[in-house]
């Protein structure tokens, strides 16, 4: 090769090498600056509402994408959103990722101020993030007018779209109802033996739990290690919140709270007789599970359950129809479902789960104009009815009062009646620093027995209160 | 001669010496590294005098030692550390055991030797993630293969992952039966550049197994012997997805490691400035081990 061959070899290399790495470099930068986002952005002008013919996108947007965890209700709801193909001209794709790794791909959008997507089914424990950092636009104007507010539930709305609770400031569309319940097996309860053997040790009938202490002593009576059987499966997870959400259960349901809503204060509150009685029941309730349940929430319950090996399982009703199908569950003839029963004082209560829909604020104002529109039509009683026939746990009362919803399916009457009764977590932005504090130490006593429920409630009630301070929301 | 000068000339005319495309090519390098490593060394040293938070829509505020005050007196990270510590010294100690000997068994060929190594080497192959989860399963009290391997009657065998005293134990055998693979192979390398003639003259000086093992096999094998605990020194006190696909940390925090608490500071409390506070504590740690591996290394080397 002559030094002149060799020279061109060398520009023709380098140039290839340049045009390559710039066109790269023009990619990476190509994506439009998002706009800087303002603390309380308000929603833009939508257009008209839509035609039932179809229609070119009023905003000229002829795609929106919204993200959200890897499940059943996603593909139901991209089942869904083809109608609104020939309503109103857009494409809209159903993003998922997988529940672990959900929030964080969220969040690391939110700090990257992205625009690649436009919508987020975020959990009820993001609210105080979206409202207060900027992440969500406001819907507070829109809410009870375009997006059919007044229909919904009232616990919905309060704990899936209102931020701070209480004002009347609306950040997201209930979309995905949800709520901690119970299956269990017919075939055992119904059994005339088991009937017979129940009523002789406990002087009552064996029947679906009115109360947490009838829920206890049935867990107890079918507690038989030598015959692999076991009375309950119960969230006992200690990453993410499934211990904390378990425990709620009771706590609500014993009257207890998790702190004063207006002044943020868990001293006194969390850690009261109440609470310290739910949690000790919660302990209870443990001896009955399976060994090796130390780190259980939503799929190792359904495992215990499909397996046989508990005749009671804690879950949230999002993951009840895999256990109405005899391809999942070859005790699906015979699994029944009912909702949290009474406390003490008769009160009843059921943790919280679900999700709202919101418009993300990063994205240009053509993509919040449409997504609003998307989400005026998805708020329609006819729309939200489809949803729920597509297996979507819809949050519209007149929809989920209705023959048609309550005999859909084995568990929607249950439901229906658990909706009316939830409460949730702090959705404060420090939610998570919250979290992290009752994950611990809630599994430290409940699944290795450290200290008393007294010491645990109040080593959170002292924690709670310090990040409320550092946050500055306890003065 | 002439035809030397008209070749450097077109050289020149078109400005591609040896020396430019040296340059060209370790511009970008160094500007991958500057951009994706050396920059963010230090934006993340600066964010760790802050208390910047990555999603809160707000610059970072200047707290200066605050955040290391608040994590050197917090007892729950000593504690981390300590668990930490615990893990590390376990696991490190039996994989080298354990890869030793592996080693020692497979360095003389024989028949199915090939084979035999292939399969000890597939488990640090798989994901932590996947091993994480299947180890869950393996461990399970109730139907789970380990209490039976280790002599238990069904289901009345110990809560591996459940028992505080036991989960950090069932973590470190699933990372010794991860890694100890590695630890052999790298003694593997070791053993078989000893030259044979050492042997032979111990053997005709009559020398015993254990002199030999002694004086001949472990100090030659020892400097690939400590590269293989310096790295894995270092990547056991990183240890994250393995616990997480295990324990999560429980129960309680009986397996919280570090880097555990370093992922919830910086992720699902987006405590940007804490995190990374925490994340140079953790790396002058590792800095300082490493440091007294590679001195003691060169000592060896020097004899």
């Amino acid at each position: 090769m002559s030094q002149d061959t060799f020279g061109r070899s060398r520009r023709q290399f380098l140039r290839w090498t340049l045009a390559g790495g710039g066109s790269l470099l023009l990619a990476a930068c190509g994506g439009a600056t998002p706009a800087a986002p303002t603390a309380a952005p308000a929603a833009p002008e939508a257009p008209a509402a839509p035609t039932t013919a179809p229609a070119a996108p009023a905003t000229g947007v002829s795609e929106l994408t919204i993200i959200w965890a890897e499940w059943d209700p996603a593909n139901y709801l991209q089942e869904l959103v083809k109608d609104y193909k020939a309503v109103g001209g857009v494409d809209v794709k159903v993003v998922q990722e997988p529940w672990p790794s959900f929030g964080t791909r969220v969040f690391a959008e939110f700090a990257a101020k992205g625009q690649a997507y436009d919508m987020v089914v975020g959990d009820s424990q993001w609210l105080g993030q979206g409202a207060t950092q900027g992440h969500y636009v406001e819907l507070t104007d829109k809410f009870n007018s375009d997006l059919n507010g007044k229909a919904l539930a009232p616990a919905t709305v309060t704990y899936y779209a209102e931020y701070p609770k209480g004002t009347g400031k609306y950040w997201a569309y209930p979309l995905e109802g949800d709520a901690c319940g119970w299956c269990y097996r017919k075939d055992l309860f119904e059994d005339p033996a088991e009937k017979e053997a129940f009523k002789a040790k406990y002087g009552s009938d064996l029947g679906v739990p009115k109360t947490w202490a009838d829920l206890k002593n049935i867990a107890e009576f079918f507690t038989r290690p030598d015959k692999n059987l076991y009375g309950l499966s119960i969230y006992t997870q200690k990453d993410g919140d499934a211990i904390t959400m378990g425990y709620q259960n009771t706590l609500f349901s014993w009257g207890g709270e998790w702190g004063d809503p207006k002044t943020y204060k868990a001293e006194g509150v969390l850690n009261g007789k109440l609470a310290v009685e739910a949690l000790d029941f919660y302990r209870e309730l443990y001896k009955f599970v399976p060994p090796g349940s130390a780190n259980d929430f939503w799929q190792e319950s359904i495992n215990h359950f499909t397996s046989g090996q508990v005749a009671m399982g804690m879950n949230f009703f999002a993951f009840f129809p895999g256990l109405a199908n005899e391809a999942s569950n070859k005790y699906a003839a015979t699994t029944g479902f009912f909702s949290n029963p009474a406390g003490p004082d008769g009160k009843s209560f059921a943790a919280l789960g679900g999700q709202g829909i919101s418009i993300i604020n990063y994205v240009s104002d053509d993509k919040k104009a449409a997504s609003l529109e998307f989400m005026r039509w998805l708020a329609k009683d006819d729309v939200q009815k489809k949803w729920a026939e597509l297996g979507g746990y819809t949050c519209n009362n007149s929809v989920l009062q209705s023959a048609e919803f309550l005999g859909n399916t084995p568990f929607n009457p249950a439901f229906a009646e658990t909706m009316q009764k939830v409460k949730d977590f702090w959705a404060v932005p420090v939610y998570a620093d919250l979290l992290t504090i009752s994950q611990t130490e809630l599994h430290k006593f409940i699944v290795n027995g450290e200290g008393t429920a007294q010491s645990t409630l109040d080593t959170i009630a002292k924690q709670h209160d310090e990040v409320f301070k550092k946050a500055g929301l306890q003065t | 001669m002439a035809r030397v000068d008209r070749l450097t000339r077109a050289d020149t005319r078109h400005g591609l010496s040896d020396d430019t495309l040296k340059r060209l090519f370790l511009w970008p390098t160094l500007a991958l590294l500057i951009v994706f490593n050396i920059f963010p060394l230090f934006y993340s040293l600066y964010l760790s005098f802050t208390d910047y938070s990555a999603i809160a829509n707000k610059p970072a505020n200047w707290i200066g030692l605050q955040n290391y005050s608040e994590l050197l007196n917090d007892p729950q990270i000593w504690r981390y550390f300590r668990t930490t510590g615990l893990y590390v010294f376990a696991s490190v100690s039996l994989e080298l055991l354990v890869g030793f000997g592996l080693a020692l068994l497979l360095r003389r060929k024989f028949a199915g030797s090939g084979i035999i190594t292939t399969l000890i080497l597939i488990p640090m192959m798989l994901s932590p993630v996947v091993v994480g989860l299947f180890w869950k399963l393996i461990y399970n009290p109730s139907y789970g293969i380990f209490n039976y391997l280790i002599g238990f009657p069904a289901g009345l065998g110990p809560d591996w992952l459940g028992n505080p005293r036991l989960a950090l134990w069932g973590v470190v055998i699933v990372d010794v039966w991860m890694w100890a693979p590695y630890v052999m192979l790298l003694c593997l390398a070791g053993l078989s550049a000893i030259p044979d003639y050492l042997y032979e003259a111990a053997e005709i000086d009559r020398a015993g197994g254990l002199f030999t093992f002694l004086r001949i096999t472990l100090p030659m094998v020892s400097p690939l012997l400590l590269i293989a605990v310096l790295f894995r020194t270092i990547e056991a006190f990183k240890t994250f997805d393995l616990v997480m696909g295990l324990t999560g940390g429980g129960p309680g925090d009986a397996t919280e490691l570090v880097a555990v608490d370093l992922y919830r500071l910086a992720f699902p409390q987006w405590q940007t400035g804490k995190a990374s506070a925490l994340a140079y504590i953790v790396l002058v740690i590792i800095t300082g081990v490493s440091n007294v591996y590679v001195k003691y290394l060169n000592q060896i080397k020097q004899g």
